[in-house]
């Protein structure tokens, strides 16, 4: 299941026996998972198995029920009020739904991190600002609100608000969810390349396999709330495990499903 | 230069005259309207004991010839369970000694008010000197039901010393 | 997405005889760490229904019948108190959160404008409506006494002891509380507030702290504007449509009112400010807490809960000032 590879890195964050339940819902079941520094880890499951919870877990936002999240060997959720402020310093979330400030500008969302959270003078502001925008291509459009913008703008917004603190982990909910075939290779191209460019840890929670397996350095499957399987993306491909199998293998068996379907034979049960 | 749009500039300007405005209004409401009887300027306050006052409350007027003058600070009851009522008045004023103060109400239900009858002694008032020579409120009812049974003559007034 | 339909103090899934009647846990016993009180939910709460304290008593069917009466009026009980601490707690760290909330005064200056000079209009007319009909009521009633001349108390007293501070206080709630409900019932919807804490920016010194703060400068300013319309309104109806001299009026106007009216009147709205503003605050912020909706359903029942709850307030409040002041 784990793979000794792991260890050579210190781990940046580490979940250890995460537990979360909402009501008598248990979400997650006392979870592990180490996420080594500088690399591109890829939690892959299919909707609603936690996947979003797992990764709030992860950024704070939400507190877990038992077991801890270890920011660098320390627990966050004891942690005191400099730690906790240091970790949100040097993490970036990127959410779903871009949660954008649909009060504000282009330019003051990207601009809101480094005012209201650091003590960096206002023309390196201005400067790192302009940047962000700049390197992904949203420079004519600072002045825009993001209600004014399309789906595939809004996400680059929401990017260049997580890059322009120059985060050391970013986590990414579901950055391609509702995006067509060819923005979704735009979107893991574009989060791979600023991984490379910026060396930070990501953490990317998607359900799009291909996208996943060919931008990531580590795969991670959530089943139910458990992990079922984490390792390279090769060892993914190569995995016998049932579970793994059913995830990697329900695209292919699609068309054989179809044809099953056309010739009047009942739908398998683990797909209704 | 700055990059940021500056789209506050309007905003900016509205809120600053709305809240110069709201300063001026509430400026306007507490000294001018709110001003009520308060003495404008100097004052200075004399005290006056009264047998019955009749329900006369802090806040009321002092009068000269019906021109307000002052206004009653506080009332409060001695040792004697007389009324002592503290008038504050205008300092420009030069009340002799022998200045009478008297109860009334404007109208039968109007509100009550102190009555200041200069007299003409040569002495001043001081300061919080306590004036004697006062006339209590009318009791209405007593009055009444004197006109009723009998036992008013004119010029008698309940009270006067 | 689960931590949106899955609400932390939704009790929808509490089973009725999971709540222990009458025991008083902290409702967020565990919510010391950052803003934790979003998704712990209260211990005695969670205690699985097996694990109950009374369970292993065995009362008899009547005091069985009383007993399952009890659970009900407990959980109301608790669940309201919980609810008041909550947002007690919420206001004070919504003040707290100013200090050291950077670039507050630009987002003060916009709370002000939405809840000052927004609503002046409204204040405007709804103020000289006020003194028109008090105006004329009065006229026509006191002229049954033969004392016509006291319409300026009249109005005067009405105006600033009560009427301007609670309807200017209806009035603000109306148009600018529940659009600042809605706001941030959206914003929590959106995940906008989870992304400011995220990135580390306080989302009650930075969305709360300034509607808090703007409310306090606002109401007095509001009530004051209201009730210098409501004299004009007055005079209006008394003195230009009806024949009151006006200088009876106005002369009556400035005896009628006393420092102490006014000062009245500014606490009044101070404490009118201070609570619907928090009021509506809280409702918008926790709108991801309503237990039986959820998305664009609970944004609305917010933006209700903090509409009622606010006039509530404020009628309730006048009530205990005035017999507190007076």
């Amino acid at each position: 299941m784990s793979n000794p590879d792991t260890t050579s890195s210190a781990p940046l964050l580490e979940i250890r026996g995460l537990r979360k339940q909402f009501g008598d819902h248990v979400v997650l079941h006392d979870l592990n998972l180490l996420v080594p520094r500088g690399r591109l880890l890829t939690i892959l499951g299919k909707s609603g198995t936690g996947k979003s919870v797992l990764l709030k877990c992860l950024a704070g936002v939400l507190q877990p029920d038992a077991g801890e999240v270890l920011f660098e060997g320390r627990p966050l959720g004891t942690a005191d009020a400099p730690t906790l402020a240091a970790f949100r310093r040097r993490c970036s979330y990127l959410f779903q739904g871009n949660a954008l400030l649909d009060s504000l500008t282009a330019w003051d969302n990207v601009a809101l991190p480094l005012e209201q959270a650091t003590l960096l003078p206002k023309p390196e502001i201005r400067a790192r600002v302009r940047d962000a925008l700049r390197r992904l291509e949203l420079e004519s459009d600072a002045a825009r609100y993001p209600s004014q913008m399309s789906g595939g703008m809004q996400k680059r917004l929401a990017l260049a608000r997580a890059l322009v603190t120059r985060p050391e982990i970013v986590l990414f909910d579901e950055p391609t969810a509702g995006l067509d075939p060819i923005r979704r290779n735009a979107v893991f191209t574009m989060i791979a390349h600023s991984q490379r460019e910026f060396g930070f840890t990501a953490v990317v929670v998607t359900h799009d396999l291909p996208e996943a397996l060919a931008a990531s350095d580590r795969v991670a499957l959530l089943v139910d709330g458990t992990l079922c399987f984490e390792g390279a993306p090769a060892e993914f491909q190569d995995s016998a495990a049932p579970a793994v199998a059913a995830f990697r293998d329900s695209a292919s068996h699609l068309a054989g499903q179809i044809a099953a379907i056309r010739r009047g034979e009942p739908v398998p049960a683990d797909l209704a | 230069m700055n990059a940021s749009p500056t789209k506050y500039t309007r905003l900016d300007l509205a809120v600053g005259t709305f809240v110069l405005a709201g300063l001026f209004a509430l400026t306007f409401l507490a000294v001018r309207i709110g001003a009520g009887n308060s003495v404008g300027g100097a004052s200075t306050t004399y005290r006056a004991s009264f047998s019955n006052l009749g329900g006369l409350a802090p806040g009321a007027s002092v009068m000269i010839s019906g021109v307000i003058v002052g206004r009653v600070d506080k009332v409060e009851i001695d040792d004697r369970f007389r009324a002592i009522a503290t008038l504050r008045v205008r300092a420009d004023l030069k009340l002799a000694e022998d200045t009478a103060a008297g109860i009334r109400s404007s109208g039968l239900i109007g509100e009550k008010f102190i009555a200041l009858t200069p007299g003409g002694g040569d002495a001043l008032l001081k300061t919080d000197e306590l004036i004697t020579d006062t006339e209590s409120a009318v009791d209405l009812e007593s009055l009444i039901s004197r006109f009723a049974f009998g036992g008013v003559k004119s010029g008698d007034t309940p009270d006067k010393k | 997405m689960a931590g949106r339909t899955a609400s932390p103090l939704g009790t929808s899934n509490v089973t009725p005889r999971a709540a222990p009647p009458l025991i008083l846990m902290p409702p967020n016993a565990q919510a010391s760490r950052a803003d934790g009180n979003r998704i712990s939910r209260p211990p005695s709460i969670t205690r699985p229904a097996g694990m109950h304290p009374h369970a292993c008593t065995r009362p008899s069917p009547a005091l069985r019948l009383s007993f399952s009466m009890l659970p009900t009026t407990g959980r109301s009980t608790l669940r309201i108190v919980g609810e008041l601490g909550d947002f007690a707690r919420f206001t004070a760290r919504g003040y707290t959160s100013a200090i050291g909330s950077r670039r507050l005064g630009r987002r003060l200056a916009r709370a002000v404008y939405e809840q000052g000079v927004r609503c002046l209009p409204v204040i405007l007319i709804v103020g000289t409506f006020t003194g028109l009909v008090l105006g004329l009521q009065g006229y026509h009633t006191l002229k049954g006494f033969g004392s016509a001349s006291l319409l300026g108390p009249l109005v005067a007293n009405s105006l600033v002891r009560e009427l301007a501070p609670v309807l200017a206080a209806l009035m603000i709630v109306g148009q600018a509380g529940s659009a600042l409900t809605a706001e941030l019932g959206i914003q929590r919807n959106s995940e906008q507030i989870d992304a400011l804490e995220t990135m580390g920016i306080d989302p009650h010194g930075f969305l709360v702290a300034p509607r808090l703060l703007a409310a306090l400068i606002v109401y007095p300013m509001m009530t004051a504007f209201f009730a210098l319309i409501g004299l004009v309104g007055g005079w209006i109806s008394g003195s230009v449509l009806l024949p009151l001299p006006g200088s009876v009026y106005w002369s009556s106007v400035y005896k009628a009112i006393d420092p102490e009216d006014v000062g009245q009147c500014i606490v009044k709205a101070l404490v009118f400010g201070g609570l619907t503003i928090a009021l509506c605050c809280y409702n918008g912020f926790t709108a991801h807490r309503r237990s039986t909706t959820t998305g664009a359903r609970a944004v609305s029942a917010s933006t209700t809960r903090a509409v009622v709850f606010s006039s509530i307030s404020v009628l309730a409040a006048d009530y205990l000032i005035t017999s507190l002041l007076v």
